[in-house]
């Protein structure tokens, strides 16, 4: 897997780029709102939805207020059924860890299932490097793979594709004839392909949905099959979780499996929904718990609810923004609302446009399975990077002049009635030049011809000033219910 | 100071607040006529759903079901449904490549999504279930139960084990959210109600 | 408190007064409104006093810092809050024709104002226009006659932070404040959309720092309204109202934007 596109603009400048191809972004658009839709069929037939979605933000929050004593309960349990547990404070421990487990038993092909842990601590290539060779069995993410590209979502890796292109790939790769592009066929010639890989695996890697503290064991979903074929055949099965997957007990998953599917795919559940304790006989299972900033956005009130994230993708599947710019545009393994997020929460420096690739909309709020306020997070990350000087100048100066001018009644007027002038009066040359980005494919709107507050001044009279503070007067009603 | 360490006061000194454990009692469904919220379940998750009056008649069922799939090697682990392999006496599981058809008993079923959980100790070897070319899954209709929470109200790991919830065939929507049955795992999952 | 739901009541001329005015508003008019639409300001007035409202506008007011506050300027921001409290608090309602300066006040001044005296008082008296019409003054029936197809914007902030209507996100039966009001006039046809509540794109400085996306997500809710057969498209938002019109008469659409207030003033007898 190659790593993530570094690029200077941010996501304004990898958005624009994407957009160029309208029709593509279009389609690439209607792929995601269509999922969103299958998301909203499915919550509609779940009578206790939104009941479920309060005992699962409160299964989240109640967790993180026990993540040292819980990870210890789910230790000793998974230890006592005969799992190894490692514990990596970094990506680069998490990749050494791994590493390690396989290089001592002498494994060169490993076969993987979707992590996005394990894309978040770059371990393909950390492996790749040291000669060891990882086949990602998840279709979506075999696709990627041969490409030499990362996952463009975190639920569906290859959604930016057309079947041509898999198609392409896949003749290019797996000799399947050229010009086909069905799906059915493709995925069949996957599934033959793939049937080798598991065949011949030394050591299967997965990650991790949920880890059950009370009886030591972790759950890995899937609709393919692929984690339980990659565990099933070769002797050795590495777990690579983040130390926020942990839950109380089996009570609690089942919570959060009932939630899970419906929200990424909109099915009632995945095919396969797998619960491992302990090795299989004569096999082996590591589970490695990672922190690498976990511990670190936990310490932070602002952030620390984001890790209540069980990873389905419905925030991107919503996002207007991320829907019309794609995976790639946000410069970090996880994108869209959570992934800006997450990003600009663990290195506000890097990743400063995407708490702004945002208009706030709240539609990510909304479908949370565990309720995460993500727009009001993003939010206080902007104020974040307002208090770092992280803002770009002319934005942070021109925001700043006009707040000055907002202070003053007379300085408002003044402006207001000067940007009027403007608008009215200024040869189109001058108003559209280079520098208004907003007409470059917007009309300027046309400035009425008086104010709001000089017609009223007009037809109602001067009000004496300075204007009243009126309190309501004596004799009128309350004037409705306040609310609060 | 070792990782394991590090981590562990690391997540104390962040010091988050404390927050009580979560009320599950509003969470939960129950449907007045959970065989028949079963059955469409299970053909909403590409499985199919076969009624068998009694235990007796389980294994001309599976014998029929053999026949259309075209499947040749059939391995059971469910008592009085014979296969021509025999798993338990599979040591690796490799052998099982090709296998057409196996038949494992399920637990119980769950009304609410179509799963039905599948214990690791009621067959061997463990990649029985996913191997396989065809799956069919043998559940009592006593075994049928509301929805997930009472699903995991049955589930215990006292021990070293494995358990899974199969719903349906394995499938994939990853190629332009295009649905295909049959991914690396079963291509068909018939679940055989009995009673 | 107002006149009893589905009494007809006449417009109330211009520099007419009530002998007893059932509730006395402050106008909290957004800057953008003021300058550029104020048409929408003046149309909310009209509908206030058609409903024996006696509307107040305090003219120091300027703006509620929005833009400000959501660059993550709080400096910037907090003068405008304090500000705002200083003019506005003490009415006993203040009315408001845009969803997200009225969410700004409830949903975000807390942190510039809490504990302030009369923030809080402040904040449970400040009402969108449309849900003081209908929580506030019960307003339930028919006011006049609007013969034309009409397509219902959904404004963000007023949908999911006030509550103006159920969110398509969520499994809640379904209502509207916005539309149940539009619903009521005489001879509108509301045309349903594709994608009922999807965001218009303008977001603030959005508009400007990802104008890509931005314009794009405007076309597509213009594409929508059209597709929907809309003559109007219709919102409690300027905001939103601008940015969709200057799109679509960059494009020369024939689609005609009007806010809310305008629609139902507009149908007043």
């Amino acid at each position: 897997m190659s790593s993530l596109p570094v690029f200077q603009g941010g996501h304004p400048e990898a958005a624009a780029r994407f957009v160029e191809n309208e029709p593509r972004t279009h389609w690439h658009d209607q792929s995601l709102w269509f999922v969103r839709e299958k998301r909203d069929r499915a919550a509609s037939l779940v009578p206790d939805w939104e009941a479920l979605r309060d005992a699962a933000a409160g299964i989240r929050a109640h967790v993180r207020g026990r993540l040292p004593e819980l990870l210890e309960e789910f230790e000793r349990n998974a230890v006592a059924r005969g799992a190894k547990v490692h514990w990596a404070a970094d990506a680069g421990e998490h990749n050494e860890i791994v590493h390690r487990i396989l290089a001592e038993r002498g494994v060169t092909r490993l076969v993987k299932s979707k992590s996005m842990l394990t894309e978040e601590c770059g371990l393909n290539p950390y492996l790749e490097a040291r000669g060891i060779e990882v086949v990602d069995t998840d279709l979506g993410e075999r696709i990627v793979q041969l490409r030499h590209e990362p996952p463009s979502h975190i639920i569906f890796s290859a959604i930016h594709l057309k079947r041509e292109e898999i198609g392409e790939l896949f003749h290019e790769k797996l000799s399947t004839p050229a010009g086909l592009s069905d799906p059915t066929k493709l995925t069949e010639a996957a599934r033959g392909h793939l049937r080798q890989r598991f065949l011949r695996a030394q050591a299967g890697l997965t990650g991790v949905n949920f880890a059950v503290a009370e009886t030591g064991g972790v759950v890995v979903c899937t609709n393919e099959g692929n984690a339980d074929m990659g565990t099933s055949l070769p002797p050795v099965h590495i777990a690579c979780m983040g130390v926020e997957k942990i839950v109380p007990s089996l009570e609690h998953l089942a919570v959060l499996i009932r939630l899970l599917a419906r929200s990424a795919t909109g099915q009632p559940v995945t095919s396969y929904t797998s619960h491992f304790h302990g090795p299989m006989p004569g096999g082996e299972l590591h589970i490695v718990v990672v922190d690498n900033g976990r511990s670190r956005l936990l310490a932070d009130p602002a952030v620390r609810g984001l890790l209540a994230c069980i990873r389905c993708g419905a925030c991107l599947n919503t996002c207007p923004v991320y829907r019309r710019s794609g995976g790639y545009s946000y410069g970090w393994v996880v994108p869209g609302p959570i992934g800006s997020a997450l990003a600009a929460a663990r290195d506000p420096a890097s990743h400063a446009t995407l708490p702004f690739a945002s208009t706030l909309c709240g539609s990510c709020d909304a479908v949370c399975p565990v309720r995460i306020p993500i727009h009001d997070t993003l939010l206080g990350e902007r104020r974040t990077l307002a208090a770092r000087g992280l803002i770009a100048p002319g934005k942070r100066l021109g925001l700043a002049l006009v707040g000055l001018l907002l202070r003053s009644r007379a300085s408002y007027e003044a402006a207001g009635g000067l940007l009027r002038f403007a608008l009215k009066w200024f040869p189109r040359f001058l108003l559209y030049g280079p520098w208004n980005v907003w007409g470059r494919r917007r009309e300027l709107p046309a400035p009425p011809v008086e104010s709001f507050r000089q017609t009223w001044r007009r037809t109602r009279g001067p009000l004496p000033s300075p204007a009243p503070r009126g309190k309501g007067s004596p004799g009128t009603s309350a004037g409705g219910s306040p609310r609060g | 100071m070792d990782s394991r360490r590090r981590i562990l006061d690391a997540l104390r000194n962040a010091s988050p607040p404390a927050a009580p454990a979560p009320d599950l009692s509003r969470v939960g469904v129950r449907w007045d006529d959970p065989v028949a919220r079963l059955t469409d379940a299970v053909a909403a998750v590409a499985g199919k759903l076969v009624r068998v009056p009694d235990r007796a008649g389980l294994a001309a069922a599976v014998a029929a079901l053999a026949a259309e799939l075209g499947a040749g090697r059939i391995g059971s682990a469910v008592e009085g449904v014979p296969g021509r392999v025999d798993l338990s006496a599979i040591s690796d599981p490799h052998g099982l490549e090709g296998l057409g058809l196996a038949v494992l008993p399920g637990a119980f079923a769950v009304a609410e999504n179509g799963a039905v959980w599948v214990s690791g100790d009621a067959f061997r070897p463990r990649a029985t279930f996913v191997i396989t070319e065809h799956l069919a899954l043998v559940v009592s209709v006593r075994d049928v139960v509301h929805d997930m929470h009472e699903a995991y109200r049955r589930i215990a790991f006292p021990a070293a084990g494995f358990g899974t919830f199969i719903a349906g065939p394995s499938k994939t929507a990853d190629i332009e959210q295009a649905l295909v049955i049959g991914a690396h795992g079963a291509r068909s999952c018939t679940l055989f109600l009995v009673g | 408190m107002g006149a009893p739901p589905g009494t007809l009541l006449r417009a109330r001329p211009a520099g007419a007064t009530w002998q007893t005015p059932p509730v006395r508003a402050a106008l909290f008019v957004p800057c953008y409104v003021d300058q550029l639409w104020p048409g929408a300001a003046m149309s909310a007035v009209r509908v206030l006093e058609a409903h024996g409202v006696e509307v107040v506008f305090p003219e120091d007011q300027t703006c509620c810092g929005q833009p400000m506050a959501n660059a993550g300027l709080a400096a910037a921001a907090e003068p405008l809050a304090r500000r705002f409290l200083e003019v506005f608090g003490g009415f006993d309602a203040v009315v408001c024709p845009s969803g997200s300066c009225t969410s700004m006040v409830r949903n975000h001044y807390d942190p510039f104002l809490a504990g302030a005296p009369g923030f809080d008082r402040l904040k449970a008296r400040t009402y969108e226009l449309c849900e003081f019409l209908v929580d506030v003054l019960g307003f339930r029936g028919a006011q006049g006659r609007f013969p034309h197809k009409v397509a219902l914007h959904q404004s963000c902030h007023g949908l999911r932070e006030l509550g103006l209507g159920v969110e398509s996100e969520s499994t809640r039966p379904k209502s509207n404040k916005v539309d149940g009001l539009l619903r009521t006039l005489g001879g509108i046809e509301l045309v349903p959309l594709a994608r009922a509540d999807e965001c218009c794109g303008f977001g603030g400085t959005f508009a400007v720092g990802e104008e890509a996306v931005s314009v794009l997500m405007g076309k597509d809710r213009i594409a929508d309204h059209e597709q929907a057969g809309a003559e109007i498209v219709t919102g409690t938002d300027v905001s939103c109202l601008i940015h969709l019109r200057s799109l679509a008469q960059r494009d020369r659409k024939p689609l005609k934007f009007m806010h809310v207030a305008e629609v139902l003033a507009e149908a007043l007898p």
